[in-house]
């Protein structure tokens, strides 16, 4: 299942409504670093307020995304994550260290607005 | 009380990526029939997605088996994934957090065995793994 990337002005969103297997995301990871060379994007909202799970693999696939496009010299946040989700990521040790995360999408825009240099 | 005895036990086979994640909902679909909160069928679909990825990444095909458990005071709730795989070469070091060899965060093995009550794991070298963990109903 291909997750739909939204453009608005400068920003790229791309919102995980369903639950995804491990290509859908691989996909989705190609995807927003090719978007946001070819759009010149300062900046991605990652939604993931449907993902039924964040296990290792979605989270790794989180990191590589950040870090992917924070060397593209773009920002990234990923917003939405369920409590009993958060929850179980913390329990499991997975605490996306370095990723940049925000509340919900409104919280995400305002995160980009604010827009600091990117971290190194 | 029906809808509980018809969810005692369910078996799914792993043999693509796919397969990972309808057994990570069939878990929580179950876990939340026994009356596991939102929080905790989290947890319990979360370690069947590690298991089952385990499972595809490393054996190609096996089986995740959820069990309803019920002893004389507790009930609960047990994951079982077995495989015909290549087996464990270095089990100290499968169940350290921060190892893999399959380019992950190699937090699989050693996270899962923290978020549930109960965790054990058998392997032999060519013949397989069976992971089991079980989770209590508070």
């Amino acid at each position: 299942m291909e997750i739909p990337v939204l453009k608005q002005n400068n920003y790229l969103i791309a919102s995980i409504q369903a639950a995804l297997c491990d290509g859908d995301l691989i996909a989705l990871r190609e995807k927003l670093v090719n978007l946001v060379t070819k759009n010149r994007s300062s900046g991605v909202i990652l939604d993931v307020s449907g993902l039924d799970v964040m296990d290792s693999f979605s989270a790794r696939i989180m990191r590589d995304i950040t870090h992917m496009i924070r060397l593209r010299g773009s920002r990234s946040v990923i917003v939405g994550i369920q409590p009993a989700v958060a929850f179980s990521m913390v329990q499991l040790g997975l605490t996306l260290h370095g990723v940049p995360t925000a509340l919900d999408l409104e919280e995400g825009l305002a995160y980009l607005d604010s827009g600091p240099a990117p971290p190194p | 009380m029906d809808a509980k005895q018809l969810q005692r036990k369910l078996q799914v086979t792993i043999k693509s990526v796919p397969d990972i994640v309808t057994a990570r909902q069939q878990g929580r679909h179950m876990a939340l029939q026994l009356g596991f909160s939102e929080t905790e069928a989290t947890i319990i679909a979360t370690v069947i997605s590690e298991f089952a990825r385990n499972i595809v990444i490393y054996a190609r095909a096996g089986e995740i088996t959820l069990k309803h458990i019920n002893n004389s005071n507790r009930e609960g709730i047990v994951l079982i994934a077995k495989d015909n795989g290549p087996g464990i070469t270095d089990m100290e070091r499968a169940m350290m957090g921060g190892y893999s060899t399959s380019g992950g965060l190699g937090l699989g093995l050693s996270g899962a065995r923290h978020i549930v009550d109960e965790f054990d794991i058998k392997s032999d070298l060519g013949a397989g793994t069976t992971v089991m963990a079980t989770k209590w109903l508070n």
